[in-house]
C-alpha cells in the first residue's frame, strides 16, 4: 500500500515520458521481506548476539532498503542514465583533464591476486604488488625529472598537503619553519586551503598582464619568512610560465622552495620535466594525467615527487629493495623486467636508459632476477613527516596508471601531450572571433575565454555552459580562474577527435549567435534535461541531506 | 597509440588551421634549455595482451590461494558481483564531481542515498559524501571538533588503529596541536576510563576512540561520552569495521562518527582505494569537511539533488575552508551504497551475525590449543580477537604459511608490551575447515629435540 502511495506522490503533476525517468529513492522502492542476497549455510555453531554482546547489541536495525536483485540493477542503471560521462561525449572541464579511461585499466586492477591482496600480508606474498608500485614510482620519477617519490597521498589536495609538509619539515631542519606561503591569484582553491591546514599564512601574488607570475612582485614579496611558492604550471589559464627558471632562482636566493601543482601535467609529459626547470616538489593527479577514472568525484591518487634533499622527510613507509639505498632510482626493476621479457623470448621491456644514474650498459648486463633483493617497506625514518593515510595509498589507482603508461610508451606519452595541446589551440583558433580571449599568451592544453561580449547582452558564462548541455556536451569549467571575469575554461584533452571538436566548436558558435538573437533561450537553458535548473538557494537554506521515512498519520475513526 | 583518435593527416590539417608550421611551434614558449629532446625512459609501448600478461604475472607473485585471518583495518568480505557490473557503467565511471546537477542527477541521488544509509547505520543525523579513508576521516574529525569547540587539544585512545593515530598525529603536529594518548584496560582491552577521566580537561576539544577497537573489542561508548561531555569535549567514534554496525549498537552518544566503509563491498586492493566518511549530529553540520548532496526542486517543482553548503569548501572559501579536500572517493561510496542495498535491513544483520559466529568459533578453537590463550576476553567482541601464544609468532606463522594459511598480525609491531600477541580476524568468508586447519598447525609445536 505504502509503495503505491509513494508512486502516486512522485508523479503528481506532469508525468514523465517513461518510468526510467521517474526512478524514486532506493528507500521508496523498498518493501519488507524482499531479498537480494543469500548467505551460505553457517558452518560453525550459531551464536546468540544478545548474549555475546550484552549492552553493545544492536536492537534497532538501520532503515536500509529491502529490494530484489533485478530492482537494484534497474535502480542504479536508471540513475546512471541521468549522468553525462566521458564515454558519452566531450567533457571539456578545464583543470580536470577528462580524458578517456581505458578499460584495460579496469580489467587489470581486478585481477584476483591484485584486487584481493591484503595490505598486511607478509611482504614475501606481496612482491607482485610491490613491483608494480616500484615500476610506477620509477616511471613517474622519470616523467617528472625529480629524484624520488611517494605514492601515499589519496588525491591531489592530499598531495599538496604532503608536499607542503615536506617543505615545512625541511625548513624546520634548517632551524625555522617560516611563516608564509605565496600563492598566485590564479591558483586552485585547494592551494590556499592546503597552506592554511599546514599552519601557513597565505599571501596572494598578483598575476601580471599576461596572467603569469609578476617577477618584480615576486622579488618584492619573497623574503626570509617565505616557505614556498605554490605554482601551477602551465597556469590555470593554460599558459606556460616561460620565466620559470627565474622564478625558481628568486625563491632559492631567499631560501624559499618552489612547489608545483601538477594538475596540468597533461600539457608537459614527454616534452619538458618540472625537475629540470627548478621545481623542488610537486604532486601529480593520477586521475587527471594518467587516465584513472574520475568516478563521479573520486577516488583519485596524488603522488608527490621531490628532489633528493627532501627525501628524508617522505611519509612512512618508503619502498626499498633489499641491499639498495632507500628509494633511490635503481636499474633493478628494469633489469628484472628485461630478464623476464628475454626469458619469454619477447622484445625487451625497456630501451637503453639514457639519463644519469641509469647507464646504458646496465641493460645488457642484466642479471638474472634471482640476484635481486626483495622489495620491502621501510618504516624507520626518523625525519619523516609521518603518515598521511593508512596503508600505502590508492594501490588500485597505481595499477591503472601503470597500465596507461605501458599502453602509451615514451612515444605515446609524447604524442598524447602534443594532441592535447593541439586540440586546445584548435578550439582557441576557431572560437577567438566570437568569444573574448582575455590573455593572448600562447595556450598549452587548455584555453580560457571570457563572457565579456555575451555579458553585454545579459548572458553569463554559467548560462552558456547550461546551453552547451542542450547541444550534447558537458560544460567547460565555469567562472574559474578567478582572475578572469566570467571565465570559460576549456580543456579538451587528447581524447577528442577532429569530428567531436568541430561539433563542439559549432555548438559554441551557435550559442554565440543565440546570445545575439534569442538570449532568453540561453538564459533559461538547459531545455533538454530530465530536470531543469535546480534551486541551490533552497538546498542550502534548509538542508535536506538524507531521506527520512514518511510520518505515518494516525488512522482516523 | 590506440587511445588517440586522430590520423596524421588530421593533425596536419589542424596545424594548418591554427597557422602553425609544426607541433613544435605550439611548444615554442617553453625555454629551449628545458625542452626534452629525447624519449622518456619508460617501458616501450605494450600491446593490450602484453599489459594483461604483465599484471597477471605480477598478480601471480602475490600468492592468491591462501586462507587468511588478516583484518586490522582492512576486511575481506564477499563482494556481490553486481557491484562491479554497476560501477563499471561508463556513466558512473567516467563522470566527475557533479558540479552541473542537471546532467549528474544519477551521481547526486546515489550520494544522497549513501548519506542516508550511513546516517541510519551510525545513528547520526547527517553524513557527508565521503572522505579518503578511515584514517584521514579521523584526523579531519578531530580538526572539525576543534573548530566546533574552539579548543586545541585532543585525547586519543591507544586502542584506535595505530596507523589512524599516526595520521591524526601528522595532521595535528604540523599546526602545533597536541594529542594525549590514553591506554587500555589489561583485562578488557578497552579504554582505561580512569586514565581518560584524568586526561580530559576543559581544554580538550575531542576524545577519539574506535569501536570495535583495534583489538576487536567493543568500547563502552556511553561511559566514554559521559567523561568527554562532562568537560565540554566532543566524542569522536572511529569505526574501522563498518559491517559491525549490523549487530553492534551504533555509537549514539558520539558527536561525530568517522567510519571506514571498505567492508561494504570494496576490494582490499593492497590497502586502497577505500572509503572514509564522516557523520555527525546536525548541529555540527556547518563545520563538516567534504561534499554534501542535498535535496531541492527544479524550476518545474520536481525533486532533484545538488551539491550544497559549498561555502564550507576550498573552491569557495580557499584558505578559510573547513578542509582542503576536493576529490573524494565517490565511486567507492557508490560501491558501498550498492552493497548496502543488496544486503538491506535484514541482510546486514544476518551478515554481521555470521561474522560474529565465525570469530567466536575461531577464538574458542584457537585459544583451546596448548600454549595459546585469548587476551581481552572480558569484553564483547565483533570478529577480531587477540591470541597470546607461548611460542613466538614468527615460528608458528611460518608453519601456517607452509600450509597456505596467513595467520594473525603480530601486535608487538605497534604495542611493544604485547609480546607474542597476534590479532586475528574471521569474517564470513573464513571456513570452519580453515579455522580447524590453523588450530592444528598452532598445536603442532616443533618436535622437541
Amino acid at each position: 500500500m505504502a509503495a503505491v502511495e509513494q508512486i502516486e506522490r512522485k508523479t503528481t503533476g506532469k508525468v514523465r515520458p517513461h518510468q526510467t525517468q521517474n526512478e524514486g529513492l532506493v528507500f521508496e522502492k523498498s518493501s519488507p521481506g524482499k531479498r537480494a542476497y543469500k548467505l551460505p549455510p553457517l558452518d560453525v555453531p550459531a551464536v546468540d548476539p544478545a548474549a555475546l554482546l550484552g549492552d553493545a547489541h544492536r536492537k534497532t536495525p538501520g532503515l536500509l532498503p529491502e529490494l530484489s536483485e533485478i530492482e537494484i540493477i534497474r535502480h542504479f542503471t536508471r540513475l546512471s542514465t541521468w549522468n553525462y560521462a566521458i564515454d558519452l561525449g566531450m567533457y571539456p572541464l578545464g583543470s580536470c583533464t577528462m580524458k578517456y579511461n581505458p578499460r584495460v585499466n579496469e580489467f587489470v586492477s581486478r585481477i584476483e591476486g591484485l584486487a584481493e591482496a591484503h595490505p598486511y600480508r607478509p611482504e614475501s606474498l606481496a612482491q607482485g604488488a610491490l613491483e608494480i608500485i616500484d615500476l610506477l614510482q620509477k616511471c613517474l620519477i622519470e616523467i617528472t625529472g625529480m629524484d624520488t617519490i611517494t605514492l601515499q597521498p589519496a588525491a591531489g589536495a592530499q598531495g599538496e598537503f604532503t608536499g607542503i609538509l615536506l617543505i615545512r619539515a625541511w625548513h624546520e631542519s634548517q632551524g625555522n619553519a617560516r611563516r608564509k606561503v605565496l600563492i598566485p591569484d590564479s591558483a586552485h582553491g585547494t592551494n590556499p586551503a592546503t597552506a592554511a591546514i599546514c599552519g601557513y599564512t597565505v599571501e596572494n601574488l598578483k598575476s601580471n598582464a599576461d596572467g603569469g607570475i609578476d617577477l618584480a612582485a615576486l622579488e618584492r614579496q619573497v623574503d626570509e619568512d617565505t616557505a614556498a611558492l605554490m605554482l601551477t604550471n602551465p597556469s590555470t589559464l593554460g599558459v606556460f610560465e616561460n620565466e620559470i627558471h627565474k622564478i625558481a632562482d628568486i625563491l632559492h636566493a631567499k631560501g624559499a622552495l618552489l612547489y608545483m601543482d601538477g594538475a596540468n601535467m597533461n600539457a608537459l609529459v614527454g616534452k619538458v620535466r618540472p625537475g629540470d626547470f627548478g621545481v623542488d616538489v610537486m604532486h601529480l593527479n593520477l586521475h587527471k594525467t594518467f587516465s584513472t577514472p574520475h568516478g563521479g568525484g573520486g577516488p583519485g591518487s596524488g603522488p608527490v615527487a621531490c628532489k633528493k634533499f627532501l627525501e628524508p622527510f617522505l611519509p612512512t613507509p618508503v619502498l626499498v629493495r633489499a641491499g639498495n639505498a632507500a628509494n633511490s632510482p635503481s636499474t633493478e626493476s628494469w633489469e628484472s623486467a628485461n630478464a623476464d621479457s628475454a626469458a619469454a623470448g619477447s622484445e625487451p621491456m625497456f630501451r637503453a636508459p639514457s639519463y644519469p644514474g641509469l647507464s646504458s650498459d646496465s641493460v645488457s648486463k642484466a642479471e638474472p632476477e634471482a640476484s635481486l633483493g626483495a622489495l620491502h617497506w621501510e618504516y624507520d625514518r626518523p625525519q619523516s613527516v609521518g603518515r598521511v593515510r593508512a596503508f600505502y595509498g590508492n594501490t588500485g589507482m597505481f595499477i591503472r596508471a601503470l597500465a596507461y603508461i605501458l599502453a602509451n610508451g615514451p612515444d605515446g606519452l609524447r604524442q598524447t601531450t602534443e594532441d592535447a595541446v593541439l586540440n586546445a589551440n584548435y578550439i582557441r583558433k576557431k572560437l577567438e572571433d566570437v568569444y573574448e580571449l582575455p590573455y593572448k599568451t600562447p595556450s598549452m592544453h587548455e584555453v580560457v575565454f571570457s563572457d565579456k561580449r555575451q555579458a553585454a547582452k545579459g548572458v553569463k558564462t554559467g548560462d552558456i555552459a547550461k546551453r552547451l548541455i542542450d547541444y550534447g556536451f558537458h560544460p567547460y569549467t565555469v567562472s574559474f580562474p578567478m582572475i578572469v571575469q566570467g571565465a570559460l575554461m576549456i580543456e579538451p584533452t587528447e581524447s577528442e577527435s577532429l569530428e567531436e571538436l568541430d561539433l563542439f566548436i559549432e555548438a559554441m558558435r551557435s550559442i554565440a549567435r543565440e546570445v545575439e538573437e534569442t538570449p532568453e533561450l540561453v538564459k533559461t537553458a538547459p531545455h533538454s534535461t530530465r530536470v531543469s535548473r535546480l534551486d541551490e538557494v533552497q538546498a542550502a537554506r534548509k538542508p535536506i541531506l538524507r531521506w527520512r521515512p514518511p510520518v505515518v498519520e494516525p488512522e482516523r475513526g | 597509440m590506440r587511445y588517440l583518435p586522430k590520423s596524421q593527416a588530421e593533425r596536419e590539417q589542424m596545424l594548418a588551421a591554427i597557422g602553425a608550421k609544426s607541433i613544435d611551434d605550439l611548444f615554442a614558449v617553453i625555454p629551449a634549455e628545458y625542452r626534452l629532446v629525447r624519449d622518456l625512459d619508460v617501458p616501450r609501448q605494450f600491446g593490450e595482451s602484453e599489459i594483461v600478461e604483465y599484471f597477471k604475472a605480477a598478480a601471480a607473485k602475490n600468492a592468491t590461494d591462501y586462507a587468511s585471518f588478516l583484518g586490522a583495518g582492512a576486511y575481506r568480505h564477499y563482494r556481490p558481483v553486481i557491484i562491479d557490473a554497476l560501477v563499471q557503467r561508463g556513466e558512473f565511471l567516467t563522470s566527475y564531481t557533479p558540479y552541473q546537477p542537471e546532467i549528474t542527477q544519477g551521481t547526486l541521488q546515489a550520494i544522497f542515498e549513501f548519506q542516508t544509509m550511513i546516517a541510519e547505520l551510525t545513528g547520526m543525523d547527517v553524513a557527508n559524501a565521503s572522505m579518503y579513508d578511515g584514517s584521514t576521516g579521523a584526523a579531519e574529525a578531530v580538526l572539525m571538533a576543534m573548530r566546533v569547540t574552539g579548543r586545541q587539544k585532543a585525547v586519543v585512545a591507544r586502542t584506535v588503529h595505530p596507523e589512524y593515530r599516526e595520521v591524526v598525529h601528522t595532521y595535528l603536529r604540523v599546526r602545533d596541536l597536541t594529542t594525549a594518548e590514553i591506554g587500555y584496560d589489561a583485562e578488557t582491552g578497552r579504554v582505561d576510563l580512569k586514565a581518560l577521566e584524568a586526561a580530559v580537561t576543559d581544554e580538550t576539544a575531542a576524545v577519539l576512540v574506535q569501536s570495535p577497537n583495534f583489538f576487536g573489542t567493543v568500547e563502552g561508548v556511553a561511559a566514554i561520552a559521559e567523561i568527554a561531555h562532562a568537560k565540554g569535549a566532543l566524542l569522536i567514534v572511529s569505526i574501522a569495521e563498518a559491517v559491525s554496525l549490523g549487530v553492534v549498537r551504533p555509537p549514539l552518544e558520539a558527536d561525530i562518527v568517522s567510519m571506514e566503509a571498505q567492508s561494504f563491498g570494496v576490494a582490499l586492493s593492497y590497502g586502497g582505494p577505500f572509503c572514509g566518511v564522516i557523520a555527525a549530529k546536525e548541529k555540527y553540520l556547518r563545520q563538516m569537511p567534504g561534499r554534501l548532496a542535498g535535496q531541492t526542486v527544479d524550476s518545474n517543482g520536481y525533486r532533484g539533488f545538488v551539491l550544497t553548503l559549498s561555502t564550507r569548501e576550498q573552491h569557495i572559501r580557499r584558505e578559510k575552508a573547513t578542509s582542503n579536500i576536493c576529490t573524494n572517493q565517490a565511486l567507492v561510496a557508490l560501491m558501498a551504497t550498492i552493497f548496502l542495498t543488496v544486503y538491506g535491513k535484514e541482510g546486514i544483520r544476518e551478515l554481521a551475525e555470521h561474522n560474529l559466529a565465525k570469530a567466536d568459533y575461531a577464538a574458542k578453537t584457537l585459544s583451546a590449543q596448548a600454549g595459546a590463550k585469548l587476551l581481552f576476553s572480558g569484553a564483547p567482541r565483533f570478529h577480531e580477537f587477540v591470541l597470546k601464544t607461548d611460542e613466538a609468532p614468527a615460528a608458528w606463522s611460518q608453519r601456517l604459511l607452509d600450509e597456505k594459511i596467513v595467520g594473525g598480525v603480530e601486535l608487538s609491531r605497534w604495542y611493544p608490551e604485547l609480546k607474542n600477541a597476534t590479532l586475528w580476524c574471521a569474517t564470513e568468508v573464513v571456513t570452519r575447515a580453515q579455522i580447524d586447519a590453523a588450530a592444528k598447525v598452532l598445536a603442532a609445536r616443533l618436535v622437541e629435540a
